[in-house]
């Protein structure tokens, strides 16, 4: 307690908030707990084929054997640096092609349609595509990441421009200011919000990019050893590679939002 | 300092087009604080971003004897700027950035009762300190002309009282010419030496009442005795 004078009737809220914090946190480690446990018990009860559902035993002995042979830093490695890079490109390069489309009516008029089109278009069509005009390589795979990401990363920083204050964009046409200057000192921290957003949404897709492009093409990473786990029945690989994929996607999230919270401080 | 001759303007939509201004003159002589009144909807904003440059007329000409600054309804400080930054704005926009015109924005806030907050952001002051600030950061950039949109119209009724003595009262001092738009009789009267009463639209000028009562401030001249005649004589002139 910071302060000693507080009424009992406060210091009761106090503790009945801290309670509800503590059941909640409890509660989400035993359904984890809980979940692990019922799925471990049927596996060794044979009330389920732990050759076709694996169990989490089995998923520990897997990181282990993987960790032994040298390829589990290996995997997630090159599933993060895909993931990553693909994140940056596809932020970086939305968020300039969000500032074009702001800065010319016409350019954006002509463009929306395209983006429209691209945004339902399901990337994994252009698989084949992908592989014949860029190869089977890592670049392969950042592009469909960067694909997947970007559209999203325009539409949202779009959207962030377009909504900034219009008595604020008046002010700064009455004080004569060029669309750069406006850019610069209105619009970009204007919207900086905005871009905290694209950046949490940005990260889910840039993994659903980068494990899509494992699927069509890839020699290593997570995502192939889901693909290669289903094509020879290791189940216990696709499970672990699945369950590796949690903890990381969840990772990168915390990140963003510890950075957020950095920020808004 | 600011005159319209004949200025006469036309927007155009897909619907059509519509006349929001037509024929209008009247000038605004230098040091002179002049409100323009008319029934909503009659094109005064129009007028406003006329005087300003920022639409030129359809025909006519406006001629302004010097730089101006713009006030707007809402005081549009930016939140993620400190006071002290928010002021300098006009100064990094208009590119004359100096320390010279920084100091003496400076010293403009700190005459102005806002040394202790100039560390502070937007959202820490009250919304009459807020507007305040918007008028200091107005003046900064040292216009002779300023352009007044409702800039009280977003306050509630006590802070605007009182932020309409403390706008007038800057304005007067620092010797500048104002335009002010409104659609509120009692304040153009209250702050203005004259009136520019405007007819719907498309909106020509009514009447010009010169408004000389009351010594200084807004206040007094809202206890006037001729303060509700005119009042009168303007609210027939409307037609509310």
């Amino acid at each position: 307690m910071k302060n000693l004078n507080y009424s009992r009737e406060h210091i009761a809220y106090l503790k009945k908030q801290r309670n509800k914090k503590i059941i909640v946190n409890v509660s989400r480690v035993l359904v984890l707990v809980l979940i692990l446990g019922i799925w471990e018990l049927c596996a060794q009860l044979k009330v389920i084929d732990p050759f076709i559902t694996s169990s989490p035993s089995r998923v520990a002995v897997t990181i282990a054997e993987l960790y032994n042979n040298g390829t589990l830093f290996y995997h997630i490695g090159i599933t993060l640096a895909e993931t990553f890079a693909g994140f940056i490109i596809a932020v970086v390069l939305g968020y300039g092609i969000a500032v074009i489309l702001w800065a010319s009516d016409t350019v954006h008029k002509v463009i929306e349609p395209y983006i429209v089109v691209l945004n339902s278009l399901p990337k994994i069509a252009l698989g084949p595509l992908i592989i014949i005009w860029i190869g089977t390589g890592y670049d392969a795979i950042i592009f469909m990441t960067v694909l997947v990401a970007i559209i999203v990363c325009i539409m949202n920083m779009l959207a962030g421009f377009i909504a900034v204050d219009k008595t604020k964009l008046l002010l700064m046409k009455s004080m004569g200011a060029s669309k750069a200057v406006t850019l610069r000192k209105l619009i970009i921290p204007a919207s900086f919000p905005v871009l905290i957003n694209t950046l949490k949404v940005a990260v889910g897709l840039a993994w659903i990019g980068s494990i899509m492009g494992e699927y069509i093409v890839s020699k290593a990473g997570l995502g192939y050893l889901i693909v290669y786990g289903g094509q020879v029945f290791k189940l216990d690989l696709v499970m672990t590679a699945t369950f590796i994929l949690c903890v990381l996607a969840g990772g990168m999230y915390g990140i963003v939002t510890f950075i957020e919270k950095k920020i808004n401080k | 300092m600011l005159t319209f001759d004949n200025i006469s303007y036309t927007y155009h939509t897909k619907e059509g087009e519509t006349t929001a201004v037509k024929d209008l003159s009247f000038n605004v002589a230098k040091g002179q604080f002049v409100s323009v009144i008319g029934p909503s909807g009659c094109g005064k904003t129009t007028i406003l971003s006329l005087a300003a440059g920022l639409l030129s007329p359809s025909s006519g000409k406006v001629e302004r004897g010097g730089e101006f600054a713009y006030m707007l309804q809402r005081d549009a400080l930016f939140p993620w700027r400190t006071v002290e930054q928010n002021i300098f704005l006009p100064l990094e926009v208009k590119k004359c950035n100096t320390p010279q015109m920084r100091e003496k924005a400076l010293a403009l806030a700190e005459k102005y009762g806002l040394k202790d907050f100039l560390k502070k952001t937007p959202s820490q002051l009250s919304g009459g300190m807020r507007q305040r600030v918007a008028l200091i950061r107005t003046l900064a950039a040292e216009p002779e002309i300023l352009m007044l949109d409702e800039p009280f119209s977003a306050l509630d009724y006590q802070t605007r009282l009182e932020v309409c003595d403390d706008v007038q009262s800057i304005i007067k001092s620092e010797k500048k010419t104002a335009l002010l738009i409104t659609h509120d009789i009692s304040e153009a009267i209250a702050l203005s030496d004259k009136v520019v009463v405007l007819s719907t639209r498309p909106a020509r000028v009514i009447s010009e009442h010169i408004i000389d009562f009351g010594e200084g401030s807004p206040k007094k001249r809202r206890e006037c005795g001729e303060f509700s005649a005119m009042f009168e004589v303007l609210r027939k002139e409307l037609g509310i």
